[in-house]
Parts: C-alpha cells; structure tokens; sequence
C-alpha cells in the first residue's frame, strides 16, 4: 500500500483519538450499559444455570465473553455508522472532496473504531475480573483479542455500509433495533445458542455475533459450541465481505 | 488554458432540474460569479465540479481533467469552501487545519508552515487551539476559507462565502479573495446572491435562475445592457434645457418629468463634465443640480429574470423548496 493511503488511514485513526478522548461522557456512556448488564445478569442468574449436556458452570464466566461481544458489537456498529453523524454535521464533504482513495478513509474508520472500541471491551474485561470472573488460560486472552478485532472489522464495515445506503440520521433508530439488538440478543450472548428453539435457529447460525461469542468463551473459559477453526473462519469471511461491502457503498456516496 | 469548461452540464432531483444545461468557460487566473438566488443551482452546480455529485447529463473539465472519469485529478486540483459549515467542531481550528493538509499528503515542515500562514491570514492565531465548537459563525467560515487555501489549489471554490456574516468580516473575507487570486494566481469560482458581492469581486458573472445561465458578462458589461447609466437633471426652465440637451448624440434616451430631466447614457461619469461645457447663458437655462445613478447587478437581475432576488428568494414555489432540501443534503 502506498505511503499516501496510509497517511489517510493514520488521519482518521488520529481524528478518532481526538474525539474519544474528549468525549468522556461518551466513554462512561458506552461502558455503563455493559457494565450494568453484567451486574444485573451476571448476579442476578448466579444461580440456577444448569444445562442438560454441559458442564456445570459458573454464570458469569459463562456471560461475561458474550457482554465482551457486546461491546464489540456496538461500539463497532456506532463506529461505522458515524459516517451518518458526519454527513450531518457536513464534514463528510471535507472527506470526500479530498484527493484520497475512498477505501482508505474506510479503513482509517475501521482502524479508529476498532481502536476505541477494543479499549472499553478491555477495560469491561478487567472490571469482571474483579466480581469475580475466572480466565481459563491467561494466553487465551491473546486470541480474545483476535476474536474483538475480527468482530470489529465486520460490525464497522456493516455500519459503513449502512450509513451510505441510509444517508439519514433518522434511520440510525432503524438500524438500532432492526439490526444492533437482534444480533446481540441471537448471539448466544446470555444463554447457549442451543436454547434457541429449532425456528430460530437459521438466524442464531447467519448472526455474525454467534461466532463472535462462541470464540471469546473458547479463548477465556475454554468452553465453546463450535470449533474455534470455524469461528475463526466465518468471521474472517465476515470481515472480509463488510470491508469490501462497506468500501463500494461509500465509494459511491454522493453528498 | 482554462479552468473550468462544462457542456451542457444537468442535474435532476427526482425528474426537477435543479441544473439546465449549464456550458460555461472560466479562465485561468479570473474570479468568476454566479449569481443568482437560493435554489436556482448555483450549489449543485459547484458540486458536480467538485466531483461530490455526478451530472445527469452533459459534461464538464476543471483544469483540464474530466469531472467523472478523472476524479482523482480533479480533487487534487481544487480547493472548496462549503456553504454550511464542514468542520469537525470537536477539534481545535489547528487540528482541522491539520487533519486537512495530512489529506492532502503536505510533509511535516510544508504542513507547520501553511498552518500558521493561513492561521494569520484569517486572524485566528489566538484560537487556533480552541474548540471549533467554541467558534463563532464568523469565526468558522474564515477557518473554512483557511482550510481551502492550505493546499494551493489551482481553483477554488467559494459558495457563498459570505453568508450570514457581518459586514466588517464580509469585506475582510473579500480582500482575502483578492489577495489569493492576485498573489497565488488562483482561480476562483464563487456563488452567491449578494449583488454587492459580486459586483465587488468577480470580472465576470453568470446569472443563474431556474438552473440556467441566463446572462454572462463583465458586471460593468451587463449593467450597460440595461441602457446604461442615468443622469438627473434638474433644470429651469426645463423645456430650453430638454431641447438643448436632445441633440447631442451621446443621450440615448431623454425625458423630462415637470422640472426633472432623465437622460440615458454610457459612462454616465465621464458625460458629466460635457455638460458643464455647455453655455447655460447663451442656452437660456440654468442647471440646479446633476445626479448619477448608476444600474447595479440588482437591476440586471431584474431586467433578466423580471424579478428581484429578493422576491425569488421570499418566494419560491413549494416544489423548490423540497427540491433545495435535497440538494443541500
């Protein structure tokens, strides 16, 4: 990749930077909704989880990996969908009149959303730590991190993609609860996909998240219902797809 | 060579032309108007330039390069000053400045040195580090204006870029322009519905109602085409002077109104001393008094469109209006 391309990508990394970090109230935002689902689930269903077929374990191991998909996937999604935020507040002209390869600035995107959005899956991830969640193996949380990134890379090429087509503030509701909440509440999230009863299914095994989450158990508790190969595998195709998906929508903008 | 050249450039919104066949040249080096009110596609027509919308038909080359098939090249010819504000209000005026030269692939040291350059010229040194956010209306359109220049772009746009703002900051905004076109050579292309504006800056101006150019000429040129300027005479008595004053072939047109006398004539200012040649004794009257009104782009408007730019602004059909919302998003 050319130097200039690269350039581009580290300018909206950098503009991200700026914003998040003056955007505290954005940061304490986005952290307390996952922080208060994993209070209230977490000790609030201590008891009782006990599944025909599976080992005996503890709740919040159990949740916490999928609170962690969680973050991912909505930081992610508002990542991508800020494009929206951006045309409205015009800057977005800024961007596109710039003599830059439109698939670099989607990926500068990426590189930024995925940025903030890996701090505070982290920072949840150290807070469980503390109310007790127990990591398998501490290597595991190397391909955690793997499995964060990939579910990055996918979320914010969709919200991208999204934003091009929607091209109004208006439908970001939409895509909040049309899209966001039933990918997150499918995933497996907060109970074992195989709950899920049969109708349901097909959508449980299309929703990205389901891998997403079924590879940060395997990486932290050592528990998963799907080989990691092949949670690896479908997010990688996942990815791969939004970013392309994401790069020739945007490149197709008209302001 | 030329800067811009567009043959019979159009754009439709949902079957309305919001641009009609637009073919225009502008040269290298010249400050170029268009003028015309909200809604007659003055804003669509700089997008497609800018390569931010693709024309519904015809064509159109800035700096030589295709709008649609050079992108690219465009983009790295121009400079844009957006009518609504572009910036990113939750960073500092310095960090806009300098998201803006890194996409424009400025080095390091180009970069510090540009910065600071257009920091000074629009007088915002003292708040380059504060939040755009924290920015005034006034404050942010220099700060815009700044950004555009950054890159030397042989051609910049400006829509309207005096929008809104108080005339102190207004006349400073103009000088600015005159500058860059001047010392930097650049090219300026820039919309507007401010007559005064226009008259002030652009050696040449197209009208532009209903998305069509209706009119192109030098602002002096046009104003001549509605007859020139007209001279007021007051006079007594007033029947000697109207027949002394016929005569002479420079009056082209003559009126007299009870002790009032209106002549039509080209470069009214230079007809004035001819008639403080004439011996008022041996004519038999006397003049009182003399004025000069000279025909502003106002009138031009007017004499073109049978409306004034205010009327057209207050009044637009509702279908406009809709269509005016589709196009500023």
């Amino acid at each position: 990749m050319k130097s200039k391309n690269l350039q581009v990508i580290y300018v909206m990394w950098l503009r991200e930077m700026k914003r998040f970090l003056r955007a505290k109230s954005r940061v304490i935002g986005t952290i307390a909704m996952p922080f208060f689902f994993l209070i209230s689930f977490g000790f609030g269903m201590r008891q009782g989880f006990n599944l025909p077929g599976m080992p005996q374990m503890n709740y919040l191991n159990f949740l916490v990996p999928g609170i962690i998909g969680m973050t991912m996937l909505f930081n992610s999604m508002f990542a991508g969908i800020s494009v929206l935020w951006d045309r409205e507040f015009g800057f977005l002209k800024e961007i596109l009149v710039a003599p830059v390869k439109r698939f670099a600035i989607v990926l500068g995107r990426i590189a930024g959303g995925i940025t903030t959005a890996l701090i505070q899956a982290i920072l949840i991830l150290i807070l469980s730590l503390f109310i007790g969640f127990k990591i398998s193996n501490p290597l595991g949380i190397i391909l955690a991190i793997l499995f964060m990134i990939l579910i990055g890379i996918g979320f914010i090429g969709l919200g991208v993609a999204l934003a091009s087509i929607l091209e109004t503030m208006e439908s970001f509701g939409v895509i909040n609860q049309l899209i966001i909440f039933p990918t997150f509440l499918l995933s497996g999230a907060f109970f074992p996909v195989t709950n899920f009863p049969g109708f349901l299914r097909p959508i449980v095994l299309i929703d990205p998240l389901t891998y997403g989450v079924d590879g940060l158990r395997a990486s932290l508790i050592g528990f998963s219902q799907f080989p990691l190969i092949l949670d690896l595998v479908i997010l990688l195709i996942f990815g791969l797809l939004m970013v392309a998906l994401g790069s020739w929508l945007f490149n197709k903008t008209e302001i | 060579m030329l800067a811009i050249e567009t043959k019979n450039l159009t754009k439709e919104f949902n079957g309305l032309k919001a641009v009609d066949n637009i073919s225009l040249e502008v040269k290298e080096g010249e400050i170029f108007g268009l003028l015309g009110p909200n809604g007659a596609g003055k804003t669509t027509t700089i997008k497609m330039l800018a390569t931010l919308l693709a024309p519904t038909k015809g064509e159109a080359k800035v700096c030589g390069f295709d709008i649609l098939k050079q992108r690219d090249e465009v983009r790295n010819s121009i400079g844009i000053v957006f009518q609504e504000p572009a910036l990113d209000n939750r960073l500092t005026g310095y960090e806009n400045l300098d998201f803006h030269a890194r996409l424009y692939g400025l080095d390091t040291q180009t970069r510090k040195k540009r910065i600071e350059k257009v920091l000074n010229l629009v007088e915002l040194q003292e708040k380059a580090n504060v939040l755009v956010i924290n920015y005034s209306g006034g404050m942010q359109r220099r700060l815009e204006i700044a950004r555009g220049l950054m890159h030397y772009p042989k051609v910049l746009f400006l829509d309207e870029p005096t929008l809104g703002l108080d005339p102190q900051t207004r006349h400073r905004i103009w000088d600015y322009i005159l500058l860059l076109n001047q010392k930097e050579k650049i090219t300026v292309i820039l919309t507007t519905h401010y007559m005064e504006e226009a008259d002030y800056l652009c050696q040449r101006v197209g009208i532009i109602d209903f998305g069509k150019i209706v009119a192109l000429n030098t602002p002096q040129n046009l104003k001549n085409i509605l007859g020139g300027d007209v001279i007021t005479i007051e006079a007594f008595p007033p029947q000697k002077a109207f027949d002394a004053l016929k005569i002479f072939s420079w009056v082209l047109k003559i009126s007299q109104h009870n002790d009032i006398i209106n002549l039509n004539v080209q470069e009214g200012e230079r007809k004035i001393p001819l008639l403080m040649e004439i011996d008022q004794k041996e004519a038999g009257f006397m003049i009182k008094s003399i004025n000069l009104r000279k025909p502003t782009l106002e009138d031009v408007f007017l004499h073109f469109t049978g409306r004034t730019i205010r009327e057209t602004d207050a009044g637009q059909s509702e279908k406009l209006k809709r269509m005016r919302h589709r196009v500023r998003r």
